[in-house]
């Protein structure tokens, strides 16, 4: 499915100090990311997941840095880069990345053209001429019509979608090897995301790059991603392929995510909910983080972090039920229910336009009828 | 199904005068029955909030008018119908991070409509009623010495849903109250909400554009676009068999946590150029019992077709 590994993050240590007291935002974070994958980075917000996304680019705030661990890239270890010159040969131009916000991220002052143009001049040494021809290559490539006449405009005269659309030309002109997307469509519209991520889709195919696409939202990580890494409090503790995590999850916190979708739940019943909120990280925290929020806790969860346990070749989880010791524990109803209530959801999509149809038909016929 | 509580009749509001006219809601009729959930989906500037914001009595209403259990509460009313209106419709907000005031107490913001209504006659009545909304909403009666940014985000949505219920409203106009929120978080406002709702009676307004939750809680949805109700009908009727196209591209575009289904996704993409309303004017029209559409005669016939 995927090639080899790209990138590897391992054991990734990242402190802030804010007012005289040390966060520590990573707590030994590990994924890796593979050639012309896309691999969904999923948590809730102070996972540490954009955090981890910027030790990538050299990105982190001036009161922050990296305490420990390694980001292995084409043989060099980013978490040792220090100077920017080192960091301007790496960020934007063979890693990338787009933010959640299409309208903050261009210079408002500026015609698209030019913002687009700017950056293969840094990068690639362009001159005028070829710079600006690849300019409409590339606004043609993410899908804006007209490019001759887009790129004399400004930011003012796009729509949030088309907006987006422009960030990720500045972002693939280059041709980035990584592509990192952080919540790229938490402020669009469910139409205009679907779109967005079709887009972000192809554009991995045809520039072969590999993707790692920042979310909150499992239907998001459903749709793009190959495989998936959950974090919670500062470190990765589960990664699969996109399968496994949704057929068979591990980790109790990924169940709890799971289980807490309105999807899953049954209308007229409680959802599945998650006690309390994610621990403070200023705070050292012993055991397994999610612990105290989950009733099915072992005590060892509360003593000792656990390792990590392969469950497939392709699939890791931080939990101690992987332990041989610990006791058998079944995952909630609802995560077991998943399987079964999409797959007939499935099935009745694949064919809305008889089935769905028939039905109102029908039904339509009893109400005319009583 | 019981009374309405409040009706929509022919509601249009108008943005801007003269040439810069904008009309961002237009002729939008709707009921909301006395202990349902109504929601009311569609994408940013469609006009959903500002139907909200017009019941809320925030905008004017340029034509048409508002019910509430039958008396009207749009344009001008006298001061003490303005009261009772204010006091028995609420709002809860999308951002919890910015609707509380940050230099006040829990304790003021709870009571702040307590103390504009003058809804308690003493001081240890007004504290009992700030403590009960507290406990409502699952939070602690010693956090209304506390201020704002002490508080999650869920704890504030909290708090919001503390001081709209605090004036035992009977219609609660909710404008997207969990979008802001995490995941883990969002299932335990969904089931206060529902737990308030059962225990108290309320009547909801939702207003919100995430389909997986409002599947979830509501009991009828109406789609607006452009400003126009296009559909409305019971959830789980919206969701199996949806007419009007728009419904249909909006509910393709619903990402569904499911890899298999999501892999194999064919996106509907609306094209209103499709209506040729210039010919025949589309009417709102119910196509079956319960089941409201936009649309010409001819064309809701070939929407049941296909």
């Amino acid at each position: 499915m995927t090639g080899e590994t790209l990138l590897e993050a391992r054991d990734v240590v990242v402190k802030f100090s804010l007012r005289g007291r040390i966060l520590t935002a990573l707590r030994g974070a590990s994924l890796d990311l593979r050639r012309g994958e896309t691999l969904a980075v999923v948590g809730e917000s102070g996972s540490g997941k954009s955090v981890l996304a910027k030790t990538f680019l050299g990105m982190l705030d001036r009161n922050g840095s990296i305490c420990g661990g390694s980001i292995m890239f084409d043989g060099r270890d980013l978490a040792q880069l220090r100077k920017e010159k080192d960091w301007l040969a790496i960020r934007g131009k063979r890693i990338a990345m787009i933010f959640q916000d299409p309208m903050t991220a261009l210079n408002p002052l500026k015609t698209i053209g030019e913002q687009i143009r700017e950056v293969l001049v840094l990068h690639r040494g362009m001159d005028r001429r070829a710079s600006r021809l690849e300019v409409l290559r590339t606004l043609e490539l993410v899908g804006i019509k007209d490019p001759e006449r887009r790129y004399r405009q400004y930011p003012h005269e796009f729509s949030g979608g088309m907006r987006q659309r422009v960030v990720i030309a500045a972002a693939v002109a280059c041709k980035p090897e990584i592509l990192i997307c952080d919540e790229p469509t938490t402020a669009l519209d469910v139409t205009v995301q679907a779109q967005i991520l079709d887009l972000i889709k192809s554009l991995k195919r045809e520039l072969g790059m590999s993707v790692l696409f920042i979310t909150h939202d499992l239907g998001v990580v459903a749709n793009v991603a190959d495989r998936v890494a959950v974090m919670y409090a500062g470190q990765v503790i589960e990664q699969g392929t996109v399968e496994e995590i949704f057929t068979d999850p591990r980790a109790p916190y990924t169940w709890a995510l799971l289980a807490s979708l309105p999807q899953l739940g049954i209308k007229g019943e409680d959802l599945f909910a998650i006690k309390g909120t994610p621990p403070s990280l200023f705070k050292e925290i012993k055991g397994d983080a999610f612990a105290p929020r989950n009733p099915l806790a072992l005590e060892v969860d509360f003593v000792a972090e656990p390792p990590i346990f392969q469950v497939s070749p392709t699939h890791w989880a931080k939990t101690w039920l992987l332990d041989p010791r610990a006791p058998t524990i079944e995952p909630p109803q609802s995560v077991i229910r998943l399987r079964e209530r999409l797959k007939a959801e499935l099935a009745e999509r694949q064919r809305p336009a008889e089935a769905g149809r028939e039905r109102a038909g029908r039904e339509r016929q009893k109400g005319s009828a009583s | 199904m019981s009374q309405p509580i409040l009706s929509v009749r022919g509601l249009s509001v108008d943005f801007g005068e003269g040439r810069h006219r904008f009309r961002a809601v237009n002729k939008v009729t709707f009921d909301i029955y006395e202990g349902e959930t109504l929601s009311l989906v569609g994408e940013s500037g469609s006009g959903k909030t500002t139907i909200g914001r017009a019941i809320m009595r925030i905008h004017p209403v340029s034509e048409g008018e508002i019910l509430f259990r039958g008396e009207r509460i749009s344009g001008p009313l006298s001061s003490r119908e303005e009261r009772r209106v204010r006091q028995r419709i609420q709002m809860i907000f999308q951002d919890p991070m910015a609707s509380l005031n940050e230099r006040a107490k829990i304790d003021y913001i709870v009571s702040e409509g307590l103390y504009n209504f003058r809804l308690f006659s003493s001081e240890e009545e007004r504290k009992g009623k700030v403590e009960k909304a507290l406990r409502d909403v699952g939070l602690l009666p010693e956090f209304a010495s506390r201020f704002p940014h002490e508080f999650s985000g869920g704890q504030r949505q909290r708090i919001g849903i503390a001081r709209a219920l605090v004036m035992e409203p009977e219609l609660l106009v909710a404008d997207e109250p969990i979008s802001a929120l995490d995941v883990s978080i969002r299932a335990q406002v969904i089931n206060l909400l529902n737990k308030l709702k059962r225990e108290r009676h309320l009547t909801y307004l939702f207003i919100a554009h995430d389909l997986s939750v409002v599947r979830f809680i509501s009991d009828r949805i109406a789609v607006i676009f452009g400003g126009r109700l296009v559909e409305l009908a019971e959830a789980e009727t919206l969701f199996r068999t949806p007419l009007h196209p728009y419904t249909r591209a909006l509910l393709s575009a619903v990402p569904v946590p499911d890899p298999a289904i999501e892999r194999n996704k064919q996106l509907v993409i609306y094209d209103p150029s499709v209506h040729r309303y210039g010919e025949e004017a589309p009417q709102w029209i119910e196509a079956e019992p319960g089941h409201f559409v936009l649309g010409t005669p001819r064309e809701i016939e070939r929407w049941f077709q296909s």
